[in-house]
């Protein structure tokens, strides 16, 4: 396959950053995307050029740091899948393909389609987790779970906090993400005795980083690698509304 | 955006059942509409209950507008560099409107006020025969008229579908089984609220109700 694409091009965080056409020739559809971009980096330092810079790490589909916008869409084309695991065969010969990086006041561009993610981090660092005594694992079956609960928190901790919930909302929020991270421990028994702090704690982060504002338009769960739902945003509504109207202490933290 | 949300759309069923008066009749319709501003009559004197609804309705309408500009505001700055290339989205049109189409539909609500409440664009335009205005104001000559109506009406319609739908959300509709239900109801709801709106332009400029 014969390919041409454009990358958006950008040194560094101050550069304006352009989108700049490369040709790449004789790409196997049996290629990942990002084997068909090393290819082309391969050809861009022969010639002594910058390669093109882009996040990756496991290429297996589970860590979250591969991520463009490839023809607008978030991991590209084919649903479920993120950009190590989107194959060259999704793609036909002659092809244009632009790629750019997740678009977002809360992802500052580092370099070319590499942005900090670190937003996300401090959503997490607000509330997405739980205060136990660590140790060995505890005995399963001394705490019982509902197995509608348990099904429902495992899809929602499938979240790979990869941001493409983020680049593909046309509000930039990252509610998905924000959601995904309170429901995965709001279904579960050990999710309780933070439940209602968290969910403030979390949005407060959320708003604060720059993110914009869901207005349930669903482009995320659409772009969602792994499948997160649209209604955990409906599961994070409720506990936010509960928190919010309880006369208990919410600071988050408390 | 939800709760002022419902309240306009408590109104908007009150209004469009109302309407449905006017296949009863010029006297029941006239009846009706003078009744309108005096509810609670031997309550609240006069036409105050008219004047409690027009200011709950404005206030309502004033802090939806107030929401949906923070919203906007926020999200035009949540993205300050756009995509190059970003294809026709993949969610639902109605939600992919909200913003323009709330725009239209002010703009067709300010135009209805001056039509039918204040008469000053309506050719009869006389307060005491509202069946009259109707009738004059969907005229077949007056065609631009019904199919400015009719706009605004679709509009209201798909920013219903998506708008109640949203409502259930925000106000905590968690499940995906509730969701399928609470998107079918939103769906249902705004056909119907159009229909019902719809009809009696229609019904007039067909000859139906003259």
């Amino acid at each position: 396959m014969n390919l041409t694409l454009r990358i958006w091009r950008q040194s560094g965080p101050e550069d304006k950053g352009r989108m700049v056409t490369y040709q790449v020739d004789d790409v196997s559809p049996d290629m990942s995307f990002l084997e068909m971009l090393d290819v082309l980096n391969e050809r861009l330092i022969l010639a002594g050029e910058e390669p093109v810079a882009f996040d990756h790490d496991c290429r297996e589909g589970i860590c979250g740091m591969c991520g463009m916008m490839i023809n607008g869409v978030a991991h590209g084309p084919q649903r479920g899948t993120t950009t190590c695991q989107l194959h060259m065969r999704q793609f036909s010969d002659g092809d244009t393909i632009d790629i750019e990086p997740w678009r977002a006041q809360a992802f500052p561009v580092i370099k070319d389609l590499v942005v900090n993610r670190s937003a996300f981090d401090k959503i997490i660092a607000a509330g997405g987790y739980i205060t136990a005594p660590t140790g060995s694992a505890p005995e399963a079956h001394s705490v019982p779970v509902a197995k509608a609960n348990a099904d429902a928190a495992f899809e929602a901790a499938a979240c790979i906090g990869c941001g493409a919930c983020v680049a593909a909302c046309p509000n930039g929020s990252g509610m998905l993400f924000t959601a995904a991270k309170v429901t995965q421990l709001s279904l579960l028994p050990q999710g309780q005795p933070e439940r209602y702090t968290r969910v403030i704690g979390m949005v407060e982060a959320h708003d604060e980083a720059g993110f914009g504002g869901c207005t349930n338009a669903g482009e995320c769960t659409v772009a969602c690698p792994k499948g997160i739902p649209l209604n955990t945003i409906g599961r994070l509504n409720r506990d936010y509304l509960k928190a919010t109207t309880k006369q208990a202490d919410n600071t988050p933290g408390s | 955006m939800a709760v002022t949300g419902i309240i306009l759309v408590l109104f908007l069923i009150a209004h469009m059942l109302g309407n449905l008066k006017v296949f009863t009749g010029a006297t029941s319709f006239d009846h009706y509409a003078h009744w309108l501003r005096d509810i609670g009559k031997p309550v609240l004197p006069g036409v105050w209950f008219l004047w409690i609804q027009r200011g709950v309705l404005t206030v309502a309408v004033l802090a939806h507008i107030a929401a949906a500009t923070v919203l906007a505001r926020r999200s035009r700055a949540a993205r300050p560099v756009r995509y190059a290339h970003r294809p026709k989205v993949q969610g639902s049109y109605a939600a992919r409107t909200m913003r323009w189409g709330g725009v239209i539909i002010l703009l067709f609500v300010i135009y209805h006020l001056l039509d039918l409440t204040t008469g000053h664009l309506n050719p009869v335009g006389d307060p005491s025969k509202p069946y009259s205005n109707v009738v004059a104001d969907f005229a077949p000559e007056r065609w631009y008229v019904t199919l400015f109506y009719t706009l605004a009406i679709v509009a209201l319609g798909f920013h219903l579908r998506h708008g109640a739908f949203s409502a259930f959300r925000s106000l905590g509709q968690q499940t995906p089984r509730g969701e399928a239900r609470a998107r079918a109801a939103a769906l249902v709801f705004a056909v119907a609220l159009s229909a019902g709106f719809l009809v009696v332009p229609f019904a007039v400029l067909t000859g139906l109700v003259s």
